[in-house]
This record gives C-alpha cells, structure tokens and sequence, in this order.
C-alpha cells in the first residue's frame, strides 16, 4: 500500500470510528437487537456460517486491475444477514474484513472491516426503516420482503463505493500516467454486479427454513463461476494490451528515433482524452487508436521512410497515404468506428490542409483531433536524426503557435492543462551506443519541420 | 445444415409437436407457474450468450426450464405439471424468445434451442413422475441429492450431443471434442445447475418472485461471461489483423498469414489437438513471419521456405522474440521460434506447432492463394520428398487430407 497523505489518514480513521460508534451503539443497550427469533435457530449459528461465508468470499476476490479494486461477492452475505440478524448482526458479518485471507496490511484491513460494517450497517437500517421483518423468514413473508430488501442492497452498494471512492480519491495515484480511470472503466459492471448478487442475500436468507447453512453453499457455485469469469475477463483484457503493446513495437522497430512512439501517443491521447471528459468505452477506444495510428506506415517503402534529401511527388504521396494502409490493417477488428476514424483522419489539420481528405475544423473526428496533438506533442519532444529532441516548455509553445492552424486550440489548451498536471515521460534522446542500422532523416509527425518536396519540374 | 443437426431438430421437433399436443389436449395444470417459467425461459432465450469457439448458450433459458422441471411446490401448494407440460412450456418459451433474434435477423440457433430442449426433457421425464412421492416431497436432502444427480446427467447428455455435432461439422475427433466441449460448458454448467436447484427450492419458500429475484444474479453472471467472449474475439481478431502488416509493407504475399492459419488449424484438428492448443497453434500462425519485420529490406516474394535456414532460424528467433515482448504468449513464441527447426536432426524435436506450421508455411509459399488442384498436388509432393528430415510425414499426411478436402467441398 502506498504511502498515505495526510488527509486520507483523517479519511480512515473517521470510517473506522464511525464503524467502531456502530458497535458500540448495536452492543451497549445489553444485545438487545431488536429481533423476535426463534431461539432453536440459533442466532450464534446463523451469525457463523454468515461468518465464513463472508470470509471465503471476500479472501477470494478477482482482480480487475492493479488498483485496489479487486471484485468480490461477499455482499450476500452481508445482505443474507440483513435479514436473518438485523442491522447489528449484519455489521458484525461485514466486520470480518478484519480477518480476510487476502494478502494486505492492518491499515487496509481495518479500512475494509470499518466500510464493509458500515455499508452493512445502513443497509440493515433501510431495510427496518422500510418495514421489513428480522428474523428466519416465513413463506408469509413474500413478496412483501422483496421492496425492502431491494432498498437496503442498493444503499449497501452506494455506501459501500461511496466510501471506497472517497479513499481512492485520496491515494496518490499509481505511477506517473493516466492509471486513474481504470477503475472507472469497471464501474459499471461492478456496481452492477454487487446489486445482482446482493440479491443472493435474500435468497440465502428465505432458504434458511427449509435447508439452513446448505443455501448458503448452493449460493456459492454460481458467485463463484462469475466471479471465475470475470477473472477471465480481467486476464484476457491484460493479455490484449500486452499483445497489442508488443505488436506495436515491433512495428517501430525499422527506425530506433520512433521507437516508444506508439506507446507515448497512446498515453498522451488518453490523458487529453480524460481532460476533456469522454466516456469509460471512449477513452478505452481511443487508448488502442493511438497505439495503432502509424501502423500504416509499414506500407511506405522503407527507403522513402529512411530518405535523406527531399522526397518527390510519389514518395510525399506514399507517405501521405499511410494512414489509409491503417485503416486498411486494423479495419477487420471490432474497434468502435470512432476509433478507426481516428487513425484514418489523424494527419488532418483544422485549416483543411492536411491528408488524405482535406478535412476542416468540425468535419475532422474528434479522434483524430486528439491524436493529432499527442502524435506532435511526442514527435517534437523525442530526438530526431536531424535535431535533439525539444523541451517540453518548447514544444507546448510550438503547440501553441499551432493551434487553430493544425491542431484544434481547445484540444490544445486541454492538452496543456492535463500536461502540468500530470507531466510527461519522453523519449530518453539519442540513439543507444552501438547501433549501426539506418534511422528516418525525416518525421512526418514533426510540424516543426515539414517533410521537404523536389520542386516539380 | 449437416445430416447431425437435421437429426437434432428432427427429434426435438416430434417432442415439441406431442408435448404442445398433449398438453392442449389435457389441459395446462397450474397455469400460473407455467406463465412465469414460460416468461423466464423465453427472456433467457432472447439473452443468449456467445461462448469461446463460436458456441451459443442461453443460461437463463436453461435455468428456467430446470427449475421448472424440479418444481416441488409453489409456495404451499405441491406442483403437478407433468414432464410432457415442462417441454411444452420450454419449447414454447423458447421459440417466443428466439422470435426477435429472427426479426433481428440474427441465426435462429435451432440446432442450440434443440439441444437445449433435449436435456431439460430428459430431467423432467425422469423427475416429474417422482416428484409428488411422499419419499421426495417430504425429505428435502434426498430430493436435493436427485436433482443434483438428474442435473449432471442431463448436462452430460447435452454435452455429448453437442461434442457429436461439432465433431461431425469441424472433422475433429469425438473424444477431443467431447473434453473441449466439457471443459468449456463446466462453469456455465455448474452455475445453472445450482441455481436451478435455487429456483425450485426457493419457489418453495417464497412463491414464484423467487424467479424474478434470480434474474439478477444470472444477469451478471452472463454479462461477466459476454466480455470475457469479447474479449477473446478481439483480442484474435486484433493479432490477425496486425499479422497482415508484414502483407501490406510487402514482406510477405497478400492473405499469406490467414491462409497459413487457416491450413494450421484444419491440420491441427486433424490431428487432434485440443481447443486451447488449437487456440495457440493460430495465434503462432497467424504470427509466424512477424520476424520478418525486423529485416531491412523484405526478402523477395516473402517466401521464407526459399531462404537460407540460417535466415529462416534468425527470423524466426526475432518473431518469437517480439512475441515474448507480450510476457502473456510464451507457448505461441516458442512455436514460432522452433518452425524454422527440421523435423529430424536438429537439436530438438519441435513441439507439433512448429512442425504444422512449417509444413504448411511451406505450402502456402509453393501454391499461393491459388486453387489450381495440380500446383496443390505438386506442392504436396514436394513437401513428401523432404519427410526424410524437413517435414513431420504425419502432418504432411494430415496437410494433404484436409487440402483434399478442401477441393472435394469447392467442387
């Protein structure tokens, strides 16, 4: 766990006290819980296989990302005892946080144990307060249980990420970069998954009767398959990235001064792409469009790319080409279109004298707007065989100087702002000692320096 | 519609017709129950699900339907539907639910819906007739433990039917098919048939809103499954797609890395490899000349079967070297380094990979896209010559039977 600042200290220690008030309040009045039980249940039975199923489920969550995010459907449990204990009873389930098998330290279990007591807590409140009856349930008490029951999961799920997302807010983020909208990415399968599940809870809860601590087995294969399945997901989507990554790169390997590109324009168009707030699915789009942006540049000859004095007409015209041979790659996979529009359309300018269309102001994709920025931001700021690589102080003037010419100036303006904020990793200059191969003596990306044309004849 | 599945839809439509026939005649007992199951299954029918390996399923549906079919009580009351009400229900059920997907223009998934129907069928001709015994109504453990049983049984059933039929459409081995095919549905399989018993349990305890609190959780469970499909589909369509960069910067001839794809996996099948190896054996592929990249200039033709094995082994330890890059693909790197390895005399034997994609790299680079039967042939032949060392004879063998094939189906 990372270092915490000091008003994430504060943040902690308020939920844990709160939770902590919480049992106090539950336990002082001498366990009078408020509950008409029948004692040949057994309140202490029923409260211990809650117990252990919480247990298992939360010691065995599946991670969705690296952040501290990892999914798990302990909320059944917390929810089954919602109904069969009351609220006193459920944040005693939740508490067991506290005991988790996961791997992590005593800060992070006492926050875990304190926000999953809480959200249970005012889960089982909701559920009082709407009328619901505590106890072993009877066949009489359905469907009237249903509405109540609803309430108190979903104040479950918005307590229990409500308090989450406060602490996230204020960890420091993992790492320089855009790491900050992954969670979000998931959110809503999460959020939808925690309501689905605590459903579960009542049912755990309405089987009692029949076959006791059995329901909550029963209960277990399926939050066990899906839990497995989106473990699956989380895998393959990590796996994806990675193999696109390493594709990328070894498409940048005919030119040592490019290499990194991809990934950087990736980078930074995400970042801008958060700045200017589009969605979860958007930002993901966009993430894999800059990495893909100058796949097509594969289809330019490598003795055009590498070419040392000014180009001709063909050759300017087969590099101008090359975001079509994009498209024409990566058209087969199933990208939103957005995404294919803006690998196709990233080498337009605003003034409508970019290629390959001509395409002015508005008419660009807004894609290819925000790769456009990146692409150049990164291309002027990496070394080049002709020049070192500029300061980032320079190259956002040259940015400036651009704007409303080439690049969109509210993409730029939010370019900049993203930049201070979250700073810039650059190409380290120069070449690697040693290398003999042959390099570009011109960039494409560089508005600095527009690629040279023989004068026609 | 191969002669299996017509069989399939054949039998399934004779139950339909004498169960909506019986049940007409005799009347729909209890009809309120097999509203909501009926409701249930077609909503879980409209929902279906793409698994791994171009499968459909429709978990709700299933759940649905065996719930319905180990219904005990609703509520107080016992629950006297007989089997042959279940299958019409489910049928019914079914064919409401599949109706949008047609209107949609999507496949009707009979031969999927056919199946589907066959396996609840089963269970209920076996559970109906018990389930209203004193012995089973009144021991709930034992009733539990019969519905565990049925449940795999039914599901066993299902999945043979379903190995039957791929076998018999893709040319793959039954046994193989059978174990791809077991390994793919268990998860989904075991979560249906937990909350089938959880549905007809908790009919008992709550009524029929049990169903309606069940959706929720199935819900999930399906839309974790839909993206971890996805996912897969991209990511496949992702590494064809970027494979083809070695075709459009003139490395290598147009549609090279698909076709070699295409001919590895049929050659793998044949030689009965399993889905996951089946899986790897096209991403090393669709890949295999990825090395190529990293080459100043492109070799002429892209044909690497005519360049220098020094060459060969060097483009294909840079291939596998950018494919390790991934960390997540080393089985794939390592088919991809060792294709450039003669079967025999080299310091090791290469994994059977590299041996078909070799084999049929080779191939592709002697007859090309064309589908001119005697270049094929020749090819083949040329490829027999060098069984000796170069060539695995068994997937040389394999290779000219599934391009045998392959001009018998054009014709």
């Amino acid at each position: 766990m990372p270092r915490l600042s000091r008003a994430a200290w504060l943040y902690m220690a308020i939920v844990v006290l709160a939770a902590a008030s919480v049992f106090v309040h539950v336990l002082v009045p001498g366990l009078d819980w408020d509950v008409d039980w029948d004692p040949t249940a057994g309140l202490a039975q029923i409260l211990l296989v809650l117990a252990i199923l919480f247990l298992i489920c939360d010691s065995t969550p599946a991670t969705l990302t690296s952040r501290q995010s990892a999914w798990s459907p302990s909320s059944s449990a917390a929810l089954a005892a919602v109904v069969l204990l009351g609220p006193g009873g459920a944040a005693a389930v939740g508490a067991m946080s506290l005991l988790s098998l996961r791997r992590g330290g005593l800060r992070e279990r006492a926050f875990n144990g304190a926000m999953n007591a809480l959200s249970a807590f005012a889960a089982g409140e909701a559920y009082l307060a709407l009328g619901g009856q505590v106890g072993v349930p009877k066949p009489g008490w359905f469907p009237a249980a249903v509405l109540p029951f609803a309430v108190a999961a979903a104040v479950h799920v918005a307590v229990n990420h409500g308090l989450l997302w406060g602490m996230l807010l204020l960890l420091p983020p993992p790492g320089p970069g855009p790491q900050r909208g992954r969670l979000d990415r998931h959110l809503p399968l999460l959020l939808a998954s925690d309501l689905g599940y605590a459903t579960l809870g009542l049912l755990i809860a309405a089987l009692w009767d029949l076959v006791g601590p059995f329901a909550a087995v029963l209960v277990l294969v399926p939050l066990f398959v899906a839990r497995w399945a989106m473990g699956q997901f989380a895998a393959q989507e990590a796996a994806y990235s990675a193999t696109m990554a390493a594709l990328c790169q070894a498409v940048e390997t005919k030119d040592l001064y490019t290499r990194g590109h991809s990934e950087r324009v990736s980078r930074g168009a995400t970042m801008l792409a958060r700045e200017i707030g589009m969605g979860a699915e958007r930002v993901a789009a966009i993430r894999y469009a800059g990495m893909l942006h100058d796949v097509g540049k594969l289809g330019v000859p490598t003795t055009v790319l590498q070419k040392t004095g000014p180009l001709t007409e063909e050759e300017l015209a087969a590099i101008q080409l090359h975001p079509m041979r994009g498209l024409e790659i990566v058209r087969q996979i199933g990208f939103l279109t957005e995404a294919l529009d803006g690998i196709m359309h990233h080498h337009e300018r605003v003034d409508g004298q970019g290629y390959p269309m001509g395409l002015a102001g508005d008419e660009i994709p807004e894609f290819a707007r925000v790769i456009a920025v990146a692409d150049a931001f990164d291309s002027m700021t990496s070394a080049r065989s002709y020049r070192g690589a500029r300061r980032i102080g320079e190259a956002v003037a040259e940015l400036r100087k651009w704007s409303g010419s080439q690049f969109d100036p509210v993409l730029v303006d939010a370019f900049i702002t993203a930049l201070h904020r979250e700073g810039w990793e650059s190409h380290p200059a120069g070449l690697p000692a040693g290398f003999s191969g042959q390099v570009a003596a011109q960039d494409h990306d560089d508005p600095t320096a527009p690629l040279r044309v023989v004068e026609s004849r | 519609m191969d002669s299996g599945q017509l069989l399939l839809v054949a039998a399934a439509g004779v139950l339909l017709v004498a169960a909506v026939a019986q049940t007409a005649a005799a009347g729909l007992v209890q009809p309120r129950a097999a509203l909501a199951f009926g409701a249930l299954i077609a909503l879980g029918e409209l929902l279906r699900l793409a698994l791994p390996g171009d499968r459909e399923a429709a978990p709700i549906a299933s759940t649905g339907a065996l719930g319905y079919a180990l219904l005990l009580r609703v509520g107080g009351a016992p629950a006297v539907q007989p089997a042959l009400q279940v299958a019409a229900v489910t049928a019914i059920g079914m064919i409401v639910g599949a109706l949008p997907h047609l209107a949609a223009g999507r496949p009707a998934g009979t031969a999927g819906m056919a199946c589907r129907l066959l396996a609840v069928a089963f269970v209920a001709a076996a559970f109906r007739p018990i389930a209203n015994l004193a012995i089973i109504s009144r021991h709930v453990w034992l009733s539990v433990a019969v519905m565990a049983v049925l449940i795999v049984a039914g599901w066993l059933a299902e999945c043979a039917i379903r190995a039957l039929i791929r076998a018999d459409a893709l040319r793959a081995r039954f046994g193989v098919s059978l174990s791809d095919e077991l390994r793919v549905q268990l998860p989904l399989g075991a979560a249906v048939g937990a909350c089938a018993v959880l549905i007809a349990l908790a009919a008992e305890a709550m009524g029929l809103v049990a169903l309606a609190l069940l959706i929720a959780p199935l819900l999930v469970t399906q839309t974790a499954f839909r993206r971890y499909a996805g996912i897969r589909s991209t990511y496949l369509q992702t590494v064809a797609a970027l494979a083809r960069v070695t075709e459009v910067g003139g490395y290598v001839e147009d549609g090279h890395s698909r076709r070699v794809g295409r001919l590895a996996i049929a050659v793998g099948r044949e030689l009965g490899m399993s889905e996951p190896e089946l899986l790897n054996l096209e991403y090393a592929a669709l890949m295999h000349d990825i090395g190529q990249l990293s080459l100043a200039q492109p070799i002429p033709g892209g044909a690497t079967v005519l360049t220098s094995p020094a060459d060969q082994r060097r483009i294909a330890g840079l291939g596998a070297s950018v494919i390790e890059q991934a960390g997540v693909l080393d089985q794939v790197a390592e088919i991809v380094r060792c294709q450039s390895l003669p079967w025999r005399g080299g310091p090791a034997e290469p994994p059977v990979g590299s041996r078909i994609i070799r084999a049929a790299n080779a191939f592709d680079d002697l007859v090309g896209g064309s589908a001119d039967r005697d270049r094929s042939a020749a090819a083949l032949e040329q490829l027999r010559l060098d069984t000796a060392a170069e060539y695995d004879p068994g997937v040389v063998e394999a290779l000219s039977k599934v391009t045998d094939r392959c001009y018998l189906g054009r014709r």
